[in-house]
């Protein structure tokens, strides 16, 4: 039918902004958000850094900072969590690259709908302002229960902020997961629906697979996460019982009775491991992306590596009791979930062989986000391989609750995507703004930051191993706990700061590049996805000019043997090499 | 020079793999010298580690020497080659293999950890914010029941109960329960336990999530509120070691500490038999004067004993053993008498005058005069 063949968004009219608030703050234009999402998930990632350095500050040097008391740690970790996990790295994959990447890499003119798309924006911006009214001074502070907010401490008065500053940390989680809604079915509707004439799904960059495929996994995932903090609010404020038993506060017996702390850890690690892959797949999809692009060679396996965020997708809904092994539910429990969480070990290994394989034999330019790219892969198989530890019920009881939980998801959720993070916007910043961003600076900031942060969680692992226990204010003279870990915990500290300190020059370089950065060009990295086809870079509202582009191959046409140049993009023709 | 500086990229990864492994032989900070019978998880963990050890290092070494032998030549290609379904296949089956090697010790371990031996004697561990409980079921070896509330009420305008769990009954033993008579109850942070004897530690916990732990033993479970759980383990050497509480429970999560001696069965038992039941707490409660046991359930209500420990140890806050009338040192270096007017002082306004080494986390209470009243009379009581 020749009708089918015409993409729906080439018959939909454009409205273009008239004003400039139009254009740049209620902006309905897909770049646009992903801006305003990213710079304002890098400003609140900023307050968690600067959070994780009194933290360290704190562990290696008690005493240091008097007016640092119980209440701050215990308000600083939990609002580092969250803010990392929820406000920065979901925010800023999907909310950032997911909107900047599926509409030019699926050849729409942007989201399906617009509008819904920049309410996500302005409702994730009340969230993390709901968020931070948690350190509206007199209150009692933000809660300092830990980002899993386990009841029944969480709503007691033996926990920092159990009034307050929890009930602004569940109000600011749901709105956050309405705002994600309204991102998620944007994406997943654009995905199916927008793509243009030629572009398969097996045709889709690896990307756009797995913004695609985390959003799945959110859609279905945040709602356990939303009934939890609705049914914790009701606990607190209305005095329900659904996560309290009764239970003595601090020497009072509360009227609570009959309700089942474990009920919510089973509902927030429902939601809490696919969030892991939520976190995850986008990451790999984008450093796929890079390694294939700067190693100039098609991505090793796209077929398998596409079947393995799929099936790392459904799996990680039946692994979510791992996070539980120690949490006292029934024990045959365990060995469910150490088998499936062994088992999604393998598509994850399969992804890592592929990455790996891909730079095998090819022609490799080391440019920064190629950096990015392979420093993740080499942080993520640290990470990933210390899972296997604690992912085997028996090893995970001694390890669980020490540092080496916090040195394994760190590595593997925390430095892993975040290296990818940056990596993508070192590689999109030209398409973005038409500049390159300055390349010492870019070097610079890896090598402390890759360095760094493999200096600071690598020797934490062997913390765990002594037996250290996490979430401490302050460890005190333990017989198990030699002088010589505290010198170790000063090393990771020192090293945290400058590593804190050095994304400054992050910073600097993208103010730096906007104005002043060298003209980028429409394709510097000689790249085949959609978006480097754009007629104008930046691209313009609407990304495509009068006419949608036609897709006749595959994202990866690398080096092909015979074609004058190393790279064919998705538009050229089959037959055609350039 | 020029070959280094050329190709630091791929040294520095390699590096990062190389240094990593040098690392892991000369840590010096290993697993602690294990205490119990689960030597079994240790092994698990030596054979995670060298299956995983291995994969990173051939991987992370590969990368690198990729890295460097593939690095971009402007007459330089890559080999065009989109799948190789041998090699994939390959690698998912030696993949699995690593897996189930890794897996299958894990889950025979598991069932040991999850089946209690028959045999084994019971030992009932008691947390609280911020603080360790014990006790023993006595001579009939059955623990008795226990309950957060008594007299709970269900009618028409709401629920009505009173305590069951206070400074007379800290373990919260329900009345009437013949089982619960010769339970031993040690009501102090510091366990004894014999050597070489199988132990069912049951957990329960009064007030949030905590986790008994002890590095050595290597086994931990969560304490919740409103469940029992448990675990169980066979002491293998004899001293002394640290209890930490291994689960985030409030402020005074890090200095929920206690102390675990393991003792030859003869040291045990002596230990044990100093220890009272709960017949004879009862009995040595004598009767108190109204006005001190006024004052003894307004300290209960309010939830002063959380920080305040009645026999000597020092918790969040000051003991009020030995108390009254004693020369305390203040936070600024100063002393003062700890008599009426002090104490009284230090209710309303705890964080004027602190005592040298507690921090200002108490907040101000505010007493009718008669309440403040009994409550200094039973202060002054329990002082002696």
């Amino acid at each position: 039918m020749a009708t089918a063949e015409i993409p729906y968004q080439e018959t939909v009219p454009l409205h273009h902004p008239k004003t400039w608030i139009g254009k740049y703050v209620f902006s309905q234009d897909h770049k646009v958000i992903a801006v305003q999402y990213g710079i304002t998930a890098m400003a609140v990632g900023l307050v968690a850094l600067f959070l994780s350095d009194l933290m360290r500050i704190q562990i290696a040097f008690p005493g240091f900072m008097e007016w640092f008391v119980e209440d701050y740690y215990y308000q600083a970790i939990t609002m580092h969590g969250m803010i990392m996990v929820i406000y920065l790295l979901t925010a800023f994959l999907l909310g950032a690259f997911g909107n900047f990447t599926v509409p030019l890499m699926c050849g729409a003119r942007d989201m399906v709908f617009p509008f819904v798309n920049m309410l996500s924006y302005w409702v994730y911006l009340l969230s993390v302002i709901i968020l931070l009214l948690g350190y509206i001074p007199g209150l009692g502070g933000p809660t300092g229960a830990g980002w899993t907010l386990y009841p029944p401490q969480t709503i007691t008065e033996g926990t920092p902020g159990a009034d307050w500053g929890i009930t602004t940390m569940l109000a600011s989680l749901a709105v956050f997961i309405v705002a994600f809604t309204m991102g998620g079915l944007n994406y997943i509707t654009t995905i199916l629906q927008a793509r243009t004439r030629g572009m398969s799904l097996m045709r889709l960059p690896l990307t756009v697979w797995g913004i695609f495929v985390a959003t799945f996994l959110g859609l279905l995932a945040f709602p356990a996460l939303f009934v939890s903090a609705i049914m914790m609010i009701l606990d607190l404020k209305i005095g329900t019982s659904f996560f309290m038993p009764a239970i003595v506060s601090l020497g009072q017996t509360l009227a609570y009775d009959g309700g089942q702390p474990l009920l919510f850890q089973h509902l927030f690690w429902f939601f809490g491991h696919p969030e892991v892959y939520i976190v995850a797949l986008p990451a790999f999809g984008v450093v796929s992306d890079l390694i294939s692009v700067h190693a100039r060679k098609n991505i090793f396996g796209y077929r398998l590596m596409v079947w393995a965020l799929v099936f790392i997708g459904i799996l990680s809904f039946i692994v979510w009791a791992h996070h539980m092994f120690v949490a006292g539910m029934h024990p045959y429990f365990g060995f469910f979930f150490a088998t499936t969480t062994l088992i999604i070990a393998v598509p994850t290994a399969i992804k890592v062989y592929n990455w790996i394989l891909t730079l095998w034999k090819a022609n490799i330019k080391l440019t920064v986000p190629m950096l990015y790219a392979l420093s993740f892969v080499l942080t993520f198989i640290m990470g990933g391989i210390t899972g296997l530890f604690l992912g085997n019920v028996i090893i995970d009881i001694p390890l669980s609750d020490t540092y080496f939980v916090v040195a394994h998801f760190h590595m593997v959720m925390g430095v892993s995507p975040i290296l990818a993070i940056f990596g993508g916007i070192y590689h999109w910043y030209p398409k973005l703004t038409g500049r390159m961003l300055n390349d010492t600076l870019g070097k610079w900031h890896f090598w402390i930051t890759f360095l760094g942060t493999y200096i600071i969680y690598f020797p934490m692992h062997y913390l765990g191993f002594i037996g250290v226990p996490r979430r401490y204010y302050e460890n005190f003279e333990s017989s198990f706990y030699p002088v010589s870990a505290q010198h170790l915990n000063e090393i990771i500290t020192w090293t945290a700061l400058v590593v804190g300190v050095a994304q400054l020059l992050y910073v600097i370089n993208l103010v730096h590049s906007y104005f002043y950065g060298k003209p980028a060009g429409d394709n510097p990295w000689g790249a085949n996805s959609l978006e480097w086809c754009t007629p104008e870079t930046p691209p313009g509202h609407g990304n495509w000019g009068d006419r949608l582009p036609t897709v006749h191959r595959w994202a990866y046409d690398y080096s092909v043997p015979g074609s004058e140049k190393d790279f064919i993009p998705q538009t050229v023709p089959q037959g055609q090499t350039s | 020079m020029r070959k280094i500086l050329e190709h630091h990229v791929a040294i520095l990864l390699g590096l990062v793999v190389v240094g990593s492994v040098i690392f892991n032989v000369w840590s010096p900070w290993q697993f602690t010298e294990i205490a119990s019978n689960w030597e079994f998880i240790d092994f698990t963990v030596k054979v995670t580690w060298w299956i995983t050890g291995v994969a990173f290092v051939l991987l992370g070494l590969f990368m690198a020497w990729a890295i460097w032998r593939y690095k971009y030549h402007e007459s330089g290609e890559s080999h065009y080659e989109p799948e190789h379904p041998v090699l994939e296949s390959w690698l998912t089956i030696i993949t699995s293999i690593g897996v189930v090697i890794m897996l299958a010790p894990g889950l025979i371990v598991w069932d040991d950890y999850v089946q209690v031996p028959s045999d084994a004697m019971e030992v009932e561990v008691f947390g609280e914010q911020w603080t360790w409980k014990f006790r023993f079921p006595g001579e009939d070896g059955i623990f008795g029941t226990t309950t957060v509330k008594k007299n709970v009420d269900r009618g028409m305008d709401g629920t009505t109960f009173e305590p069951n769990i206070t400074s007379l009954n800290p373990f919260g033993m329900r009345d009437g329960d013949p089982h619960g008579e010769d339970d031993i109850l040690i009501a102090s942070n510091v366990l004894h336990l014999p050597i070489d004897r199988n132990i069912k530690v049951v957990l329960r916990s009064k007030d949030v999530l905590h986790d008994f732990w002890v590095p050595e033993i290597r086994a931990k479970m969560d304490m919740v509120p409103g469940m029992i759980t448990y675990f169980w383990f066979r002491p293998t050497r004899t001293g002394e070691f640290e209890i930490l509480c291994a689960e985030l429970c409030g402020r005074g999560h890090h200095i929920m500490r206690g102390e675990m001696f393991i003792d030859t069965q003869e040291d045990f038992e002596t230990w044990l038999d100093a220890q009272v039941t709960w017949a004879e707490m009862k009995a040595g409660q004598t009767p108190e004067e109204p006005m001190v046991a006024k004052g003894r359930q307004i300290a209960d209500q309010n939830g002063c004993f959380a920080c305040h420990s009645l026999d000597g140890t020092s918790v969040v806050g000051p003991t009020w053993k030995g108390l009254w009338g004693r020369e305390i040192t203040l936070s600024d270096g100063t002393t003062v008498i700890a008599d009426e007017e002090y104490i009284v002082e230090s209710i309303v306004e705890p964080n004027v005058k602190l005592v040298e080494g507690f921090g200002s986390v108490m907040t101000p209470y505010d007493f009718e005069d008669d309440e403040m009243e009994a409550l200094v009379r039973f202060l002054q009581e329990t002082s002696e």
